[in-house]
């Protein structure tokens, strides 16, 4: 059992991720500062049924993403989808390398991640629809497992993978049509070329 | 669409001593850089990785655009936000030792 005295040395470090994690979800500064406010008061009232030593950041992460989705989230409509039926593994990549054969040390595709802003990466993973747009954010933004994601959001592990893996698809075709706006793809490839 | 993965990746190179071939390697990519997959299975795609330049060249752009999307997805916390959620539990803090102590409260000596 934790002990509330220690909440706010134990917490309040992770307030940078759960922020950047509640503008993602809501995409929106106010609301974003509400659910940050909101999560840290469940969590210092609910401290007590904290077991110190466990994953504490996982633990806020699951109070974040509880609280977006009974106070802050629309409406629930249909299951939500991500079309990336056309996007194959290694998407991005085949289309950034240049064709003309390798050089030594760092590639130009490579280069060309470098080249992409805050905005252009935060706008394309907040293109994502709702539940994989969460899934990404997890999985590659905090370096959660599946097992840690499919208990912060309360899903079966295997969905948990499958969002990932689609919501990397659609994030990937997101981020190629800015690379494209800014002209860093040359010809489109085609896959058997 | 699986047609056209096979064409690329295990054009380039068809199998090795690792016992994967490209197509398997570029399918476990993501469980590899996850860090979840067996340890078997782990070592059998990176020894993959160790022996073919095309898809270690893949594993290193996909690893770097991680590190990209994490780097970027970073916000600078509001100050007025840091010290909205700090008074907000002090005020929690004061309205609990308001109320009559509970079991799990701690006596004061």
């Amino acid at each position: 059992m934790a002990d509330q005295d220690r909440f706010t040395d134990l917490a309040m470090e992770y307030m940078p991720a759960l922020y950047s994690a509640a503008l993602r979800m809501t995409r929106n500064p106010s609301d974003a500062e509400d659910l940050v406010q909101e999560t840290y008061l469940k969590a210092y009232r609910a401290f007590a049924s904290f077991t110190e030593g466990t994953n504490l950041k996982a633990w806020l992460y699951r109070i974040l993403t509880n609280t977006y989705i009974n106070s802050y989230r629309a409406a629930k409509r249909r299951p939500e989808i991500a079309d990336v039926e056309d996007v194959e593994d290694l998407y991005l990549y085949r289309r950034l390398a240049p064709t003309d054969g390798s050089g030594l040390g760092r590639s130009a595709e490579d280069e060309a991640l470098d080249t992409f802003t805050d905005d252009e990466v935060k706008a394309a993973l907040e293109s994502l629809p709702e539940a994989f747009r969460m899934a990404v954010l997890l999985a590659d933004v905090e370096g959660f497992s599946y097992k840690e994601i499919a208990e912060i959001t309360g899903v079966p592990i295997g969905t948990v993978m499958s969002r990932i893996h689609r919501g990397r698809r659609a994030l990937q075709k997101a981020l190629l049509e800015f690379a494209t706006a800014r002209g860093l793809v040359g010809s489109t490839p085609g896959p058997s070329d | 669409m699986v047609a056209a993965e096979a064409d690329v990746s295990a054009g380039l190179c068809s199998g090795d001593d690792s016992g994967v071939d490209c197509n398997e390697a570029v399918h476990q990519l993501y469980h590899y850089l996850d860090g979840e997959l067996t340890d078997e299975r782990r070592r059998q795609i990176g020894l993959h990785l160790d022996l073919c330049g095309s898809c270690a060249d893949a594993a290193g752009f996909e690893a770097e655009l991680r590190h990209v999307i994490a780097d970027r997805c970073r916000d600078h916390v509001p100050e007025s936000l840091v010290e909205r959620v700090a008074r907000s539990i002090d005020e929690e803090r004061r309205h609990q030792e308001d109320r009559p102590a509970r079991t799990s409260g701690r006596p004061e000596a």
